[in-house]
């Protein structure tokens, strides 16, 4: 089966002129439709970036990166585009529009899809709002939901498109445990169901156990690929 | 058109999201709307009044001294020279028109105080205004005249006086009497305007004499071709007369006081502050609009919208607003022009094409604030967003 995401030789440099840094050195990656892999390392070891090299919001400088079978190296701005309508995105932040409720912010996620009617997108974002626990709070502006409550929206948004591929950035790390933990067992669950692959950064150990895989890094290369030793 | 519909509902959403700040960016728009109308307003009414002597007097062509800039002050015509226009086949009749400042008294406060006045045949049907006609025969009789009601207040209420029979008045030391009333209007040289006959005028303006007129009108045979006779006139009058169509003459008169007075620059200046108040209010909300939101933006972008979708929805904010400013700021403006034109006596008319000019220019204004306030969408960076 062709992977998700498939890199070879990813190399990735910040800033221009003498200040010019190479962040990312030579990576190989491979991740499979439906698998959970969790990606963790020190702080400033490139996590984040590789992320939004593979989520198509930066342009691939070297190597190979393959999305859905696509390849970024050297795609247009509108292929990139259109790619990443076929990612849900996890932030740290929740980043919901604050003058949405949390319905028209899932259905923010909807509308980019001609075929939808309206009444399909409401009642998917509304049967997906019950998914994640907040069937009753469906009018409800952000600034009336908890932080948990916020970011199981911006789950839902993520996920409601069924997306093949759910990539989330410390998606727990403004969240207290007992919250954290349910999001982020809520992620693993809804993108089992859809068979969708998730790449997922971390530094919570205590949400590691999700993952069918843990991939570490360190300054910039993949020091440590291993099956979760959890399973 | 489905992407465009939904950009402009989320832009409605943001607006109305904060009623307050709606509310001030449309009070902005609305203020912004009014300053425009009213600049627009004054100008008009100011140009219409100023030309109100050119456009009462009709006539296929105007002949006019080269040395007169506008009727308000005129160096005489010499009478032989519009007579020489009859010599043209096409010409059926000419006019001579005075026109001359007397002192007349208020007939209640005894204040003195000057006011235009317009002589020519009671016959001639020179004077294209309401009330004139009927009173052409009572014109013709000493000492008569033709108050009209549109001057300024400070000569007196000749209106009631007239109704209620007290028809006398002093007018450059004469007795006269006022047999009618007529509507032109006060304007920039005249506080308020008399019309009489011919001969009453020089009896009212003592050192004028009937050889000297201030406008010749030359009327025509119907279906003559008036570009090809006022050739012939050009060529048959010596230069020191302007041989002009009635719509040149009023073009003149206006230009005159648009170019010497530097009245039209006055009011283009005031349009431009108006707008310029009204973009940088409006360019202050929309800009906090995508500065407070550049996360939320990103993550529209990270999602998979567009760049252009995002500046619809900029733009469609600014076009709600120039739409919600613009209505009241109309409807306010309507009612400003009626307070205005009864303070100043100026015909203050808020025509449709002024409207539709006004609100072309509000609606620039908000896309160009909207134009300036996309640019910070540029900061809305997807690939920040971890
Ligand atoms: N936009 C950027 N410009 C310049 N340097 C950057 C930028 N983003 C990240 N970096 C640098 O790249 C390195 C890796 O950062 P990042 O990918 O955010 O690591 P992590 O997510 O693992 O903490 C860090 O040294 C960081 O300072
Ligand atoms: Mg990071």
């Amino acid at each position: 089966m062709m992977p998700a995401i498939k890199i070879k030789g990813l190399g990735h440099w910040f800033g221009n002129g003498d200040l010019r840094r190479q962040i990312l050195f030579d990576l190989d990656l491979a991740i499979a439709p439906g698998e959970i892999v969790i990606l963790t390392g020190p702080s400033g070891s490139g996590k984040t970036t590789l992320l939004t090299l593979i989520g198509a919001l930066r342009a691939v400088e070297q190597g190979s990166l393959r999305l859905f079978g696509r390849e970024l190296h050297g795609a247009s701005d509108d292929d990139r585009i259109a790619l990443r309508r076929r990612i849900g995105f996890i932030f740290q932040q929740h980043n919901l529009l604050g003058f949405l409720s949390a319905r028209q912010n899932v259905e923010m996620a909807l509308e980019l899809d001609p075929a939808l009617q309206a009444s399909e997108r409401r009642d998917l974002a509304t049967v997906m709002l019950a998914k994640v626990g907040l069937g009753e709070r469906l009018d409800h502006l952000p600034s009336k939901l908890s932080g948990g409550q916020k970011q199981r929206v911006a789950v839902a948004r993520a996920l409601v498109g069924n997306p093949d591929l759910v990539l989330a950035d410390e998606p727990t790390a403004s969240l207290d445990k007992v919250t954290g933990h349910e999001v982020a067992t809520l992620i693993e669950r809804l993108a089992r169901e859809r068979g969708a692959s998730i790449l997922l950064v971390t530094h919570d150990p205590r949400i590691l156990g999700i993952a069918d895989r843990i991939v570490a890094m360190e300054d910039g290369r993949i020091v440590d690929a291993a099956e979760n030793r959890q399973d | 058109m489905r992407p465009v519909w939904l950009a402009s509902r989320l832009a409605w959403r943001q607006l109305t999201h904060q009623p307050t700040r709606l509310a001030s960016a449309v009070a902005g728009v609305v203020f912004a709307s009014l300053l425009v109308f009213m600049q627009l307003g004054f100008h008009d009414a100011l140009f219409d009044s100023a030309t109100s002597t050119a456009r009462a007097i009709r006539g296929d062509i105007i002949v006019f001294s080269r040395q007169s800039e506008t009727t308000s002050r005129t160096s005489g015509l010499p009478r032989a020279r519009l007579m020489q226009a009859l010599a043209d086949p096409d010409v059926t009749n000419v006019t001579p028109v005075y026109l001359g400042q007397v002192i007349w008294k208020n007939p209640e406060t005894a204040v003195r105080r000057s006011i235009m006045v317009l002589g020519a045949d009671p016959d001639s049907g020179v004077f294209a205004l309401d009330g004139v006609s009927v009173a052409a025969e009572r014109l013709r009789q000493r000492d008569t005249l033709l108050f009209d009601i549109q001057s300024r207040p400070e000569y007196g209420p000749i209106g009631e006086r007239v109704a209620r029979g007290a028809t006398t008045v002093e007018v450059a030391n004469r007795t006269t009497e006022v047999v009618g009333l007529f509507r032109l209007g006060a304007s920039f040289a005249a506080d308020g305007n008399l019309l009489t006959s011919d001969v009453n005028f020089h009896r009212l303006v003592r050192d004028r004499t009937p050889d000297m007129l201030d406008v010749g009108a030359v009327f025509l045979k119907a279906g003559a071709n008036i570009g090809q006779v006022q050739a012939r006139l050009q060529q048959l009058l010596p230069d020191d007369v302007r041989v002009m169509t009635r719509d040149e003459f009023i073009a003149s008169e206006r230009a005159y006081w648009a170019n010497s007075a530097a009245i039209g620059f006055i009011f283009l200046f005031g349009v431009g502050m108006g707008l310029i108040v009204g973009f940088v209010i409006v360019y202050q909300i929309l800009f906090t609009d995508v500065a407070n939101h550049l996360s939320e933006y990103a993550t529209l972008k990270a999602m998979g919208y567009t760049d252009q979708y995002l500046l619809a929805v900029v733009f469609s904010e600014a076009l709600m607003l120039a739409v919600l400013g613009f209505l009241p700021g109309l409807a306010f403006s309507w009612w400003l022009f009626g307070v205005s034109a009864e303070a100043t006596f100026l015909p203050m008319l808020l025509r449709p094409d002024m409207a539709a000019f006004v609100f072309a220019l509000i609606f620039a204004m908000c896309a160009a604030s909207g134009a300036v306030a996309v640019r910070k969408l540029r900061d809305a960076n997807p690939a920040d967003m971890f």
